[in-house]
């Protein structure tokens, strides 16, 4: 059982990476998911896992991905916004696939995946 | 909404729209009276007696991108429609504290869901806020408190994914597992 022993054991650990990651800073990717009432209902959830995992699998240390209240479309929910290269981009219609891919062509390659943006709905 | 965990996913960030410093939530279930309780308390802003009064209804709500507010008045009927009961009140000023009352074997009764999953994101998401988790189910009970964690990680952010891994392991052997898949 998972104790909070553990967790000192763990802090010791972090201290010496904390350094290295603070360095990102300036090309940073900032990702919000709405989490409203709107949001949870259509699967707000799933979509913001599946955001995290896929950035802790690839190690994206220059994404920061957060949640938001309602982003005012909510029969477009789930919305991921995100603001990168000084631009914003809105995701519609989510789903845990769609993120996986958004991550990919996206934040990691730089090609926004235009089908999934509202624009083209 | 098709889990009670996403209901108070949903409820606590009301607290956290409220500028709450601590909100605490606590999930109580007693088999043999066939009764589960999920309560939410928070610190925050609160509301005055005649918000409190129209708040139920979903026609009202804070929010100023549209005028329906689905929130309460669904966590509302998630318990009122299980035989259940619901209650809220608050201070201006002081908090809010919101309690659903279930029947655990009534056919109308959501099922859990994903708490564990609902807990890590709220305290992972909203580091500035602390969170007292609590699950008791016959007799058992496992507590989170992140004012805990935060003094033995010093100033190592909630948001690591080593951080995070811990905690959702910590969340699914300390608090899930007290109920353990039978809600």
């Amino acid at each position: 059982m998972k104790s909070l022993e553990e967790l000192k054991a763990l802090r010791e650990k972090m201290r010496s990476q904390i350094d290295n990651r603070s360095v990102a800073g300036a090309d940073e990717t900032v990702i919000k998911v709405g989490m409203a009432t709107c949001g949870i209902a259509a699967g707000a959830r799933p979509v913001l896992d599946a955001l995290l995992d896929e950035a802790d699998k690839r190690q994206l240390h220059s994404v920061s991905i957060s949640q938001t209240g309602c982003i005012g479309l909510c029969r477009l929910e789930p919305i991921v916004e995100v603001f990168k290269d000084g631009q914003k981009y809105t995701y519609v219609l989510m789903t845990p696939e769609k993120a996986r891919r958004m991550i990919a062509e996206h934040v990691v390659n730089g090609n926004p995946v235009q089908e999934f943006l509202i624009g083209e709905n | 909404m098709r889990e009670l965990a996403l209901n108070i996913l949903d409820i606590a960030e009301n607290s956290l729209a409220a500028g709450a410093k601590l909100v605490t939530l606590s999930l109580w279930a007693d088999f043999a009276s066939d009764t589960m309780r999920i309560r939410i308390d928070d610190d925050g802003c609160g509301m005055d007696e005649e918000t409190l009064q129209k708040v139920t209804d979903p026609f009202t709500t804070s929010r100023k991108t549209r005028s329906v507010g689905m929130g309460l008045p669904l966590f509302k009927y998630s318990a009122e429609s299980t035989g259940g009961c619901f209650s809220i009140s608050s201070e201006k000023g002081k908090g809010t504290s919101v309690c659903a009352e279930y029947r655990i074997g009534h056919i109308d009764r959501m099922p859990l869901g994903d708490l564990g999953g609902v807990v890590l994101q709220m305290i992972a998401m909203n580091p500035q806020t602390d969170f007292l988790v609590t699950v008791e189910c016959d007799g058992k009970k496992g507590v989170l408190d992140t004012r805990e964690i935060k003094e033995i990680l010093g100033e190592i952010p909630l948001d690591m994914p080593e951080v995070r891994a811990f905690l959702k392991d910590y969340i699914r052997e300390n608090l899930v597992s007290i109920y353990g898949g039978r809600l």
